[in-house]
């Protein structure tokens, strides 16, 4: 029976394994270093804030395994030697496969920064470092500061985890406002401000310089590069992005950039070898306006749902189809689908509509040779996917989407709808424009 | 494993350093309140009843209002649950177990031994807690005061006072808001304060909640109950009328527009203390699948066994002769059989396909419903049904599903099972109204496209214990005939991918692995079975 291979257990190894077996009868081993079964990453922060276990992080009860025939096996690969097809483990033991999909998601980023790898200095990607966080800052008496660096998802849910447990937060991010290489204007504007009403010390236009430490080697301070201001604080979280997890197979043959170099079928320079998810690179740069590396949730599901079928005798390219995510900033819901870069392109335009209430907006980008719709940014207002999906591929212009508008609403029952006042003020801007 | 370390195992201050000032200012207030009631159950003699009642039930109201106010007033909108896995008595930690031997042994007192809380026995005057309760029960009805008029006035009192709390708590919410008003309004007004003002009015009419439908009211057609409304002339006959309608055409028609949800989470008691009061308990329900497997076959059992009781009852006191009463033993029987024909015929004919293999379960609680009354009738003679008293059948079930199960375990183990085990487990209400939900009904929880990041806040606030997220995480709607509709699952998705909703039957079941974001070709490959 072939025996396949997947080092990973995060959503891309689990899904191709899922869909493996629900397709075929290959034996199938997933291996991980971090922990015994899969578990939601994206969930880490409510771990910490109280709002669920650990085991509630499980998408699967432990028995689902077995139940599917999928072995999993613990260990961290050293090497990977693909003329003999076996992968060595740090403890000695090794692993033969038949095909093997590398899933092994990524680390956090560090820039280099003068006593990064101090006691107290820690990223937020692992159930490890959830772990090392949880003996670093258990409460505020022995955490008085927290620093994070590094604007991005991951920084503000680190934010929003240390303000649940009252510890004050001083929040360094490099861009002059929050997230805005990714966020129009408006509505990084509008984070700023929900941020700072959350009493978080939001820095913007600040670099790190150095991270200092007291006798017992542990961060004791930071120094800020423009202004040299020197703050006090016992842990410094490291957020400044995420780069694909793969240094274990660099002296491989394995084809490498920043990440494991794929074709649009997932396959990389060496037969029976797949890469998939957050460690993935397109070879060929991203798909459409995608980055050729797309660390999200969703998109590491969908390599693994696609890469099932090709090694279930099916082959079949990559082809996601309309771009969407999203995200929460304390409280605020965001939901993304098409595209809305953070400035309007060529022959693109925004139209902006913020609520009174500086808690709700949403940013439609249209093509203004043709009024395209191209896609839409809300925050604080929830939106079908479906519907969104659909008008994207009928390629409707804008004028339809903003007067079917509510056919899109996805807010719960009862709730007020401002479509209404979104359609007028549309309507005024085309007046005005 | 605890994610927390240095955790307070304190009995006394739970938690103390995470709760403010006001707070445990609050905290006292309330307890003051409770420590009067203590003092009555231990029949100190208080001097002014009136007085101290109302200290009493005042004390507790403010305390929880402050609390609250200082809980969720003080913070920006959003969701508010830093924590409950942390704090003793929302997981199941020491204070929790406390609070559930207290509720559990307070239940048992009420149902069975009355007259430690102080009823006066055969006309004697009430003391102890009880007597405390006087003064109210007579400004309403003008009697003094039962177990239960205490016991419905502290469960009023919980609901409101809770209920305000969880307004707070969603204020950003305004499902949540709406109805827990409508279940504060139900069990103020129908629950607690009507039936006190109908025996002002008529004091032959038995209790009746107009809200409270069979088979959650399983004495609404015992003889005594009956005959009670009958002999009341037109009131009497429109209440029992009322009553028969409300199982046959209101009940049905409103769970088909609007799920069971309009019933368990707008209208309820039961629902309502859960979730007001219970409300901090509701992560506590089991998600695992032993869970739902042991839901079904209770639930069903109880439903099985409340059809056949209530049956029997009626059966007893029904005659032979028809010309005495058209309605006979004989024709009774075959009505009750004929409608649970139809109903099960019907429920094949529509969604046999969908059903699959829990037609077969379906089957086997019909033919063992039918073969039960069938019983009952041909070895059955006037008192006995399946030689015990029919009576008895009706005291077993109301001592053991109606005291044990909805007070004991249901309320009492709150802090234990979670808030709804009672409603999950145990109610026969729920089991045909989710019956009718999962077959017949407009409502659904649709799932939002591919958003679902598998975080499961979800599930884990699911207190029916549905795993909501093995749903959304593959696109697929949540038809589940236990979901009471609360709307929490939705109100805590961080990525805005739940929706409670009533649209039309098309469509309203996707078990497909429909995740969009894929390119088409692939979704249709991954749904091809
Ligand atoms: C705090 C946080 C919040 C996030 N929130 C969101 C969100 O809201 N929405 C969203 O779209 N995305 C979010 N993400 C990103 C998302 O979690 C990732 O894109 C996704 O988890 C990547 O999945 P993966 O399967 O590719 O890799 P991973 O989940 O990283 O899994 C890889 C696994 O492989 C193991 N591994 C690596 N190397 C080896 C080795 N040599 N030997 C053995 N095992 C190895 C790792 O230990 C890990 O367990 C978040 C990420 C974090 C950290
Ligand atoms: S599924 Fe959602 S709405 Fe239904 S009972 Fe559970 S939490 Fe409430
Ligand atoms: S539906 Fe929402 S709450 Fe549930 S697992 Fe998915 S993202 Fe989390």
């Amino acid at each position: 029976m072939e025996h396949i291979v997947i080092i990973g257990n995060g959503i891309s190894g689990v899904t191709v394994a899922r869909h493996i077996r629900k397709l075929s009868d290959k034996r199938i081993t997933i291996v991980s270093a971090e922990t015994e079964h899969f578990f939601s990453r994206t969930a880490l922060m409510y771990i910490y804030m109280g709002h669920m276990k650990y085991e509630h992080t499980k998408p699967y009860e432990d028995y689902f395994w077995k139940k599917n025939r999928i072995e999993l096996k613990k260990g961290y690969v050293k090497t990977v030697e693909t003329t003999s097809k076996t992968l060595h483990f740090e403890g000695g033991d090794t692993l033969q496969y038949d095909k093997l999909v590398i899933a092994t998601g990524s680390k956090p980023n560090k820039f280099g920064w003068p006593g990064q790898d101090l006691e107290g200095v820690q990223g937020l990607y692992s159930k490890q470092d959830l772990d090392t966080l949880e003996r670093n800052a258990p409460n505020n008496k022995i955490c008085n500061r927290a620093v994070i660096v590094g604007g991005g998802l991951i920084g503000i849910e680190l934010a929003e985890m240390l303000n649940s447990r009252n510890i004050p937060v001083t929040f360094l991010v490099r861009e002059n406002s929050f997230w805005n290489g990714v966020l129009p204007e408006g509505e990084s504007a509008m984070i700023n401000r929900h941020i700072k009403n959350h009493h978080i010390d939001l820095r913007l236009g600040v670099n790190l310089k150095e991270i200092k430490a007291d006798e017992n080697g542990r961060a004791k301070s930071i120094v800020i590069t423009e202004t040299n201001e020197e703050i006090d604080c016992n842990v410094v979280g490291l957020t400044a992005g995420v780069s694909p997890n793969i240094n274990f197979i660099k002296d491989s043959e394995i084809e490498t950039n920043r990440g494991v170099l794929v074709n649009r079928h997932l396959e990389t320079n060496i037969k029976d070898v797949y890469a998939i998810g957050d460690c993935a690179e397109q070879r060929d740069g991203g798909i459409g306006q995608r980055r050729p590396i797309e660390a999200v949730w969703y998109t590491g599901r969908m390599m693994g749902e696609t890469l099932a079928q090709t090694i279930c005798g099916n082959k079949l390219e990559y082809k996601p189809g309309h771009w969407f995510n999203s995200a929460k900033f304390l409280d605020i819901e965001y939901q993304t689908y098409g595209w809305v870069f953070a400035k309007p392109r060529e022959n693109e335009a925004h139209f902006h509509w913020k609520h009174e209430d500086d808690t709700k907006c949403i940013t439609v980008c249209y093509d203004t040779t043709n009024n395209k719709f191209l896609g839409i940014n809300t925050f604080g207002i929830r939106m079908r996917h479906d519907v969104f999906d659909r008008w994207l591929t009928e390629e409707r212009d804008v004028d339809y989407v903003m007067q079917h508008l509510p056919e899109a609403n996805f807010d719960p029952e009862f709730y007020k709808h401002f479509e209404k006042d979104i359609l007028s003020a549309y309507n005024n801007n085309l007046q005005t424009a | 494993m605890s994610n927390k370390i240095n955790h307070s195992m304190s009995l006394a201050t739970p938690d103390a350093q995470d709760i403010s000032t006001k707070q445990k200012v609050a905290l006292a207030t309330g307890l003051i309140g409770l420590l009067i009631l203590v003092l009555a159950f231990f029949n100190v003699d208080l001097p002014n009843r009136a007085l101290f009642l109302a200290l009493s039930l005042g004390l507790i109201t403010i305390g929880t209002v402050i609390y609250s106010r200082d809980a969720y007033l003080t913070k920006l909108e959003g969701i508010k649950n830093d924590g409950v896995w942390f704090k003793s008595i929302s997981s199941r930690g020491a204070l929790g177990w406390a609070l559930g031997i207290i509720l559990t042994a307070f239940y048992v007192i009420l149902y069975f031994y009355p007259q430690y809380l102080g009823l006066g026995k055969d006309g004697a005057a009430n003391t102890g807690l009880i007597s405390l309760f006087d003064p109210l029960s007579n400004l309403l009805s003008g009697r003094n005061a039962s177990q239960w008029f205490v016991y419905g006035t502290l469960y009023t009192v919980a609901i409101i006072a809770f209920g305000y709390k969880f307004i707070l708590k969603y204020r950003h919410n305004r499902y949540q808001q709406l109805r827990t008003i409508s279940v504060m309004f139900f069990q103020l007004g129908f629950a607690y304060l009507i039936p006190e003002f109908m025996y002002v009015m008529n004091s032959d009419l038995p209790y009746y909640d107009l809200k409270s439908v069979w088979p959650l009211n399983y004495y609404i057609f015992d003889e005594w109950s009956v005959n009670g409304f009958l002999s009341n002339g037109n009131i009497g006959l429109a209440l029992i009328l009322f009553g028969i309608i409300s199982i046959f055409v209101i009940t049905p028609i409103l769970t088909y527009k609007y799920g069971k949800r309009w019933y368990c989470s707008w209208v309820c008691g039961c629902g309502g203390l859960a979730e007001t009061a219970g409300d901090s308990f509701r992560q506590l329900s089991s998600k695992k699948m032993s869970a739902w497997k042991l839901e079904r076959w209770l639930i069903h059992t109880v439903l099985v066994f409340s059809v056949v009781m209530t049956t029997a009852m009626v059966y007893t006191y029904l005659g032979y002769d028809s010309n005495n009463f058209w309605l006979t033993r004989g024709v009774f029987i075959a009505l009750v059989i004929g409608f649970l024909t139809l109903v099960f015929a019907a429920v094949l004919y529509f969604r046999g396909k969908e059903l699959g293999k829990d037609a077969k379960m379906g089957a086997i609680g019909y033919f063992v419903v039918i073969a039960l009354l069938l019983a009952m009738h041909f070895t059955g003679t006037t008192d006995n049904v399946f030689f015990v008293q029919g009576s008895a059948l009706r005291s077993a079930y109301g001592i053991y599903i109606g005291s044990i199960f909805s007070g004991v375990i249901g309320t009492g183990f709150y802090p234990i099972l979670g808030s709804r085990s009672w409603c999950r487990f145990g109610c026969p209400m729920a089991a045909i109204l989710g019956f009718q939900q999962r077959l017949f009904s407009k409502f659904r929880i649709t799932t939002n496209g591919g958003q679902c990041i598998s975080c499961g806040n979800c599930s884990n606030s699911c207190e029916m214990g549905i795993d909501v997220r093995a749903y959304a995480q593959k696109g697929e709607n949540i038809v589940r005939s236990s979901c009471v509709g609360c709307g929490v699952c939705s109100a805590v998705c961080p990525r805005g991918v739940l929706k409670l909703e009533n649209d039309s039957m098309k469509g309203r079941i996707n078990p497909t692995e429909v995740l969009l974001g894929n390119d088409v070709d692939l979704m249709e490959l991954v749904n091809q079975k």
